[in-house]
């Protein structure tokens, strides 16, 4: 197995969505929710515009995970997180994480997904099979 | 003011959903995961899968149809409005391939409420046609203002 430990950090994952990038992830996933498609209806229940779908961030928290294997899917065997700000379009999100456990070939890691100082996904925990 | 409570324990019928390669490649086009294994069956058979294989937050596409008859049940209600998706678990098992015919079913774990807000655990296990735990979901829902 990879040498991992404790208090590794995994590889930064640096994405920037474009202006279109909620409706790809609708027609995608399914979730047509016009707080992430249309802007008009964003702004009229008080947001600041189409936020991010929490589930293609946390997409994204799986990929960052799934790397320290090599993108493998078969590596991700859990994965948790909490959804805690919203995320916006045309703005960098930066994946992190550290590792917090390593027991046999299962690596546990704690992730953040972040926009700026607005932490989108925090207390993330990934368990990786490596 | 308070939340119901009559809907834990609650089950709905199974849904049921057949992978297609093209879902898997759209999904991980939009994600910008390249491996080739989620577009090229010659190379997830070669990876040792059956088929070509959904990157493992697919989950989401085949387990929202069976957990949105749970979140739009009267007898659980929750005011949308005031809705946000407050935290997701998965739990992973057998990887979910290309022709696969996953069944899931959906669940209420638990409604509770603090500090003003309702908060409401679903849980979801999908099964593949050999029968197979493919994925377990917990979601948990938060409703501001109850």
């Amino acid at each position: 197995m990879a040498d991992v430990k404790v208090g590794d950090a995994i590889p930064e994952l640096k994405v920037t969505p474009d202006k279109y990038l909620t409706h790809r992830y609708a027609g995608a996933s399914g979730d047509f929710n016009p707080i992430h498609i249309d802007a008009e209806f964003a702004k009229a229940v008080g947001l600041p515009g189409p936020i991010l779908h929490g589930l293609y961030m946390m997409g994204l928290v799986a990929k960052a995970n799934a790397a320290l294997a090599d993108g493998d899917p078969r590596a991700l065997k859990r994965l948790s997180v909490q959804f805690r700000g919203m995320g916006a379009t045309e703005t960098e999100i930066v994946v992190s994480g550290t590792v917090k456990s390593v027991d046999g070939d299962t690596v546990v890691v704690d992730t953040v997904a972040a926009q700026g100082e607005n932490q989108t996904i925090r207390n993330a925990e990934a368990e990786v099979q490596l | 003011m308070s939340v119901k409570t009559e809907a834990i324990g609650k089950e709905w019928p199974a849904t049921t959903y057949e992978i297609g390669r093209e879902k898997i490649g759209e999904y991980a086009r939009v994600l910008g995961i390249e491996n080739p294994v989620h577009f090229d069956r010659e190379a997830a058979k070669a990876a040792g899968f059956r088929d070509v294989v959904a990157p493992p937050m697919f989950a989401v596409v085949y387990s929202s149809p069976a957990v949105a008859p749970a979140m739009f049940d009267p007898e659980v209600g929750m005011n949308f409005a005031a809705m946000v998706h407050g935290g997701q678990e998965f739990e992973w098992g057998e990887p979910a391939c290309s022709g696969d015919e996953i069944t899931t079913t959906a669940k209420c774990l638990d409604i509770s409420e603090k500090d003003g807000k309702g908060f409401y655990i679903f849980e979801t296990n999908a099964v593949n046609q050999n029968g197979d735990q493919v994925v377990k979901g917990t979601w948990t829902l938060i409703v501001r203002g109850v």
